[in-house]
């Protein structure tokens, strides 16, 4: 049985096709990450699965309980960590940890078991308000108190985003932990560097899924060469790639350009020749591996062609 | 019982929220202190304008009659109406009283004077007060000028009538007494009826009740656990209000407290509705104060708090049945002066049992369609 499992979901707001057609499955003890840029949907289709809402089309359900009918006994199985911090925040991070358990018919001494990990990183503050808590601790507590009533499903909407890159990298890792007791978990994150950490996953964008697989297949499903593109003018350099005809997409990537060539009409040859004569100096052209943003990218870019 | 852990929530974020848990218990002294004092119908101290045109010994002893009285001050006496006119602008008198050159004279020969009374009537209510008060003393004096004059003529004619007043429930009409039930049916209306509907509102604004939504709370005792705390509050400080107006104005019912403390449950129910209501068709906070200024405001200017509910037109008064505070006000009013029972009060009792069933039906209904 499948930890989640949406068939054509879609909603609608107002006029606004917020989903269509999403179908996912999501095995048990798997990282499934959806990947997508801000307004893609990611957080309807969690409010979704969490029966905050009602789908307009298409039929879901988590841990084999559907998500209109049974949605009591979904509560009582899944944990869900919406993107903004949703705790009380004149509470103390005890305080609103043992509220939580207690919410669920438990206790906090009961599932400490289930929590520890994470609790303890945060034990030293357990009787600062919420409130007061920094951005990775709120997170950790967060996490805490949709892990005390040891669900066997995790939803987590945005869950490191305004993290520090040190707070994500670990939260990362609790999360392996989490799979590895078993803990089905849907993420979604903007951070594309943070797909290859998904055992599985789904582009979205505009309501729809562009692609849904392993990242591995992901990456080998990008069917062009790659190449990183560098020279003195940085932003003069992006234009002059996209009216080269000869160039089939080119996007700002940190310091350097992805470029991808369109094949037989051009090689890095002829792109290096025609740089230099638009006098770029210190053009530097490297051969790359894709990874998932330019996955991201590329299928976007076929998506709104 | 997950409902127990909800309500301890609360109070803990109650007593945690230092202006609120404080305000809350200081609200009833300020208002029982302050209000019923200030809010008084009483025109006193009228500043009165006299021009004396005639300044004769009658003339003299009209005017020094209405000195004494409690309720006017001489300000001036100035030489012509326009003059006087000219005082009132300038705010320094708010009547005049004209006396004509021939007041004396025909007064004497053909036993009858005239005087007129002007008042600024831009406050309406001391303008009028104003001058039903110097008719009285008016009338006062032509009594005892008549008996000067004719005494033969009063002797024979003993006809006219003679007024007393009795005013039964608050003996010496003091207005003291109206406003400290009043102040009572304020404080539960906002502490019980509308403070919960803020609580639940600004939980949907922290998103808090999201996170409440995926638990296995049942919508029901979520809200349950959100008005019960306030109930405990409000008749706590219902109770601290019947302490504080027995030792600031020696005022303790003259009926029993459970009728008072029925009917208040009954009242908070309704407004608890009332609240709900609000809380669901409110996005944010700042909605929900709009919304809850308005309802208060209506209610209270259609309830009698101020203006006698009869004074109204028959529109006004139609639209005064549908405010509970109406009802809950005239109970405790009647409570605390008269001492009427239970029994007594059997229709406003079932007008409050409509408006908590109407009401909260209507909380359930709009609750749903928001979802």
């Amino acid at each position: 049985m499948n930890a989640v499992s949406a068939n054509l979901i879609g909603k609608k707001y107002g006029k606004l096709q917020a989903l269509s057609g999403i179908s996912l499955e999501v095995g048990e003890g798997d990282i499934f990450g959806l990947i997508g840029p801000d307004g893609a949907g990611k957080t309807t289709l969690f409010r979704i699965l969490a029966t905050l809402i009602l789908p307009d089309e298409g039929t879901a359900s988590v841990c084999g309980f559907d998500v209109i009918k049974d949605y009591a006994k979904i509560r009582k199985v899944v944990g869900y960590m919406p993107g903004r911090f949703s705790l009380y925040q004149d509470l103390t991070v005890l305080e609103n940890l043992t509220f939580f358990a207690s919410v669920f018919h438990t206790t906090v001494e009961e599932n400490y078991d289930s929590v520890k990990d994470i609790y303890q990183q945060i034990e030293p503050f357990k009787n600062r308000r919420a409130g007061a808590l920094s951005g990775g601790m709120k997170q950790k507590l967060a996490l805490c108190c949709a892990l005390i009533h040891e669900p066997s499903v995790l939803f987590l909407d945005e869950p490191t985003t305004g993290v520090d890159p040190v707070s994500r990298k670990e939260f990362w890792t609790m999360l392996q932990r989490l799979k590895q007791r078993g803990i089905s978990i849907l993420v979604s994150t903007p951070y594309m560097d943070e797909a290859s950490l998904c055992d599985r996953i789904a582009l979205i964008q505009n309501g729809k899924f562009l692609k849904t697989d392993t990242p591995q297949n992901i990456i080998k499903g990008f069917d062009s060469e790659l190449w990183s593109v560098r020279s003195d003018h940085m932003s003069k350099l992006l234009s002059d790639l996209r009216l080269n005809e000869g160039v089939s997409s080119s996007f700002a990537f940190g310091d350097a350009h992805h470029v991808t060539l369109k094949n037989g009409k051009c090689n890095s040859h002829d792109l290096s020749v025609y740089l230099d004569g638009l006098k770029h100096t210190n053009v530097c052209i490297q051969k790359i591996e894709p990874n998932v943003e330019d996955c991201f990218m590329q299928l976007s870019g076929k998506n709104i062609l | 019982m997950v409902i127990k852990y909800l309500i301890e929530k609360e109070f803990k974020q109650f007593g945690r929220n230092p202006f609120l848990s404080k305000f809350v218990f200081i609200f009833p002294f300020v208002m029982l202190s302050i209000l019923p004092l200030a809010a008084n119908f009483e025109v006193k101290d009228l500043n009165l304008a006299v021009i004396d045109n005639n300044h004769s010994s009658y003339s003299r002893r009209l005017v020094q009659k209405i000195a004494a009285s409690r309720y006017f001050h001489l300000t001036g006496v100035p030489s012509s109406y326009r003059q006087a006119l000219k005082n009132i602008e300038q705010d320094q008198s708010d009547m005049i009283l004209e006396i004509p050159p021939s007041f004396e004279q025909d007064l004497i020969r053909e036993k009858n004077a005239r005087v007129m009374i002007s008042a600024n009537a831009v406050n309406g209510m001391k303008g009028g007060l104003g001058s039903a008060y110097l008719a009285g003393i008016l009338a006062e004096y032509n009594a005892e000028i008549r008996q000067e004059l004719l005494p033969s003529a009063v002797s024979s004619s003993q006809t006219g009538l003679e007024v007393s007043k009795l005013f039964r429930f608050n003996p010496l009409l003091d207005y003291k007494f109206m406003m400290v039930p009043a102040i009572m049916v304020m404080l539960i209306t906002m502490i019980c009826g509308f403070l919960p509907a803020f609580n639940i509102v600004s939980e949907k604004e922290a998103g808090t009740i999201e996170q409440m939504n995926v638990t296995p709370v049942s919508k029901f005792s979520l809200i349950l656990s959100k008005l019960i705390p306030y109930w405990v509050v409000g008749f706590v400080v219902l109770t601290i209000c019947f302490g504080v107006a027995w030792l600031f104005y020696g005022l303790w019912p003259k009926g029993s407290l459970l009728t008072i403390y029925l009917f208040a449950s009954v009242f908070v129910l309704a407004f608890s509705g009332l609240g709900l209501i609000v809380s669901n068709y409110a996005k944010t906070l700042q909605q929900a104060m709009f919304m809850v200024f308005f309802i208060v405001i209506t209610f209270i200017f259609m309830s009698g708090l101020y203006t006698p509910v009869d004074n109204m037109p028959q529109w006004g008064q139609y639209i005064s049945d549908i405010s509970p505070l109406k009802y809950f006000l005239r109970v405790m009013r009647l409570v605390y002066l008269k001492g009427s029972s239970t029994a007594d009060l059997i229709k406003p009792f079932l007008a409050l049992c409509t408006f908590a069933v109407v009401f909260n039906t209507w909380a359930v209904l709009s609750y749903r369609k928001s979802q």
